[in-house]
């Protein structure tokens, strides 16, 4: 089931000449895991903010096309309304943390909602587990690390049951290893609660792996879109770069070698040249 | 070889007088290395390069910048040959518009007003920030906001530029840009200190990593030697980089000679094709 539908939208910031969205059809389903990239300025974090209807609700602005997210048009829907089908998670959480415990704060959303007791108690302990929070639950956001606070961030915004999750960034100012981190803890998520991700990342040698649906935009557009292993193949890749082993296949099959599809990991690389190599003794 | 512009001896630092965070650091830079310090979060990187422009002083042993002795040499003037530019850009922007921005740390340095004016305009070209001109450094992305922290430091060409995670945040063209820069920068002499967790930046554009861990030095060596050993990577808790990763996979499992190490798309190619 499509999540999110946008077709023909056109969006130019009040005050703005120039359009920042251009003509953007763009669809997200049930348990998809989409991956948005391209320069900056291209618009990412705009397409994000009419998912949760940030636009045109808070930035005002012109908006053309349709855009229907959890089945309401973001035109006619209060952001609070759409707040409960869509979660959002930024670049910097500690913009998003503020009490004093991570159990207050995983629990603060759902208490403004008004849900009961017992089942705010339930979420919590789920979520706590889920991203391994459970030993600093009592310790203030403040205090910990930012891959932590990152996962706090997230986990406060998925108690809530989105069936979306909008991602701009997230782990830009992590580790690496956070970084995986909190993206395969995505993916174990969208796979047991079937939510739709979207996820706006510049690294893809990090956010490529688990990707079912890879989006180049480029002034304003979508000028790319579809499985990863295909997009990288495509001529936008020189504005977003590859990882180091889509450019080493690109090498090798300069040199006529050919591995097959594209890897996406160095144990996929590594297995496509191992088969080559091994034909070759085989033959040989 | 030549000249040593930073060299630390023995240092040793703590916060609180408690729990050490340096715990006996040697380390020497030369002009015109491009060295990138690397290491898990809470390893001491980042208390190590406060140490360059004397913001912080050891409690025990020596950093001695340009011949300066940092425990009695006055920030200010530490600070006219050390630019840094820190994680978080919005620790260092002051000014109400980007072009006040780089004018001012020109001004704080006596440079006369034609010349400011000129670097400041010199250092907005290159980083692409000529149409913010005008506007406050708030509204710009912490992407720009980074490049524009970067472009003050370097408006004042200082000897020694340390940067502390300049790609973060950073798009991939961007990405090369800062490469471009840092390249030009060492061919005019410049130093380059870099704190960073982009190993594949690192690889591609690093003479030197150190990596650090617990408060010590884990490893330090050319690039190759670094990078290229998974075992001190792994004891640093670091990924290595993708095409190392793969070289390893082949390793172990006999069809590579592990003899040379590639580091890069090309270099593995090389291997395999035996060319």
């Amino acid at each position: 089931m499509e999540l999110a539908e946008l077709s023909a939208v056109s969006f130019r910031y009040q005050g703005s000449a120039d359009y920042a969205l251009r003509d953007i059809t763009f669809t997200l389903k049930e348990g998809e895991y989409v991956l948005l990239t391209g320069p900056s300025g291209c618009g990412k974090s705009t397409l994000c903010r009419i998912l949760n209807g940030l636009i045109p609700h808070f930035y005002r602005g012109e908006l053309r096309g349709e855009a229907r997210v959890a089945g309401y048009d973001v035109r006619s829907t209060p952001t609070y309304v759409l707040a409960r089908h869509v979660g959002m998670v930024f670049q910097n959480p500690e913009n998003q943390l503020f009490l004093s415990s991570v159990e207050r704060e995983l629990a603060f959303g759902l208490e403004n909602l008004g849900v009961s007791e017992s089942e705010i108690e339930r979420r919590v302990k789920w979520a706590l587990e889920f991203f391994n929070l459970v030993e600093l639950k009592d310790r203030p956001p403040y205090m910990l690390s930012g891959g932590q606070q990152q996962k706090v961030a997230i986990a406060s915004v998925v108690v809530m049951e989105p069936e979306i999750l909008v991602l701009d960034e997230p782990t830009a100012n992590l580790d690496p290893v956070s970084a995986e981190e909190i993206l395969s803890l995505l993916d174990t998520l969208r796979k047991e609660k079937n939510i739709g991700i979207l996820l706006v990342e510049h690294r893809l040698e990090i956010a490529l792996k688990c990707a079912d649906k890879l989006v180049i935009m480029q002034d304003g557009r979508i000028v790319e879109e579809g499985d990863p292993r295909s997009v990288l193949l495509s001529k936008h890749t020189s504005i977003i770069g590859v990882p180091p082993v889509v450019e080493a296949h690109k090498v090798l099959s300069g040199k006529g070698i050919d591995l097959g599809a594209i890897p996406l990991t160095p144990h996929e690389l590594a297995s496509a040249i191992e088969r080559v190599m091994r034909r070759e003794r085989g033959s040989g | 070889m030549r000249e040593v512009v930073v060299r630390i001896e023995n240092l040793h630092f703590s916060y609180d007088n408690e729990v050490e965070v340096l715990k006996g650091i040697d380390l020497e830079i030369r002009r015109g290395e491009i060295v990138s310090i690397m290491g898990e979060n809470g390893a001491g990187k980042t208390t190590l390069i406060k140490h360059l422009n004397g913001l912080l002083k050891p409690r025990k042993g020596r950093v001695e910048v340009l011949g300066m002795d940092t425990r009695t040499t006055p920030v200010a003037k530490l600070a006219r040959h050390v630019g840094m530019v820190f994680q978080n850009p919005d620790f260092q922007l002051f000014a109400e518009t980007v072009e006040n921005e780089l004018l001012l740390a020109l001004k704080n340095f006596g440079f006369p007003p034609d010349v400011a004016k000129r670097r400041a305009i010199w250092a907005m070209k290159i980083f692409g920030l000529e149409r913010y001109k005008d506007r406050s450094p708030y509204t710009l992305s912490i992407g720009e906001r980074k490049r524009l922290c970067i472009a003050a430091v370097l408006c004042y060409d200082p000897d020694i530029i340390v940067l502390d995670e300049p790609t973060s945040g950073q798009d991939f063209l961007q990405k090369e840009k800062i490469m471009e820069i840092l390249y030009l920068l060492k061919q005019q002499g410049k130093t380059v200190i870099l704190v960073t967790h982009d190993v594949e930046f690192v690889v591609r554009r690093s003479d030197r990593v150190v990596i650090m861990c617990d408060g010590k030095i884990l490893a330090d060596g050319s690039t190759r030697e670094v990078l290229g050993n998974i075992e001190i990577l792994r004891a640093a808790r670091l990924k290595p980089p993708q095409i190392v990763e793969t070289a390893h996979i082949l390793y172990s499992k006999g069809l590579l000679d592990s003899q040379h190490v590639p580091l890069t798309p090309y270099e593995l190619a090389r291997e395999i094709t035996g060319e």
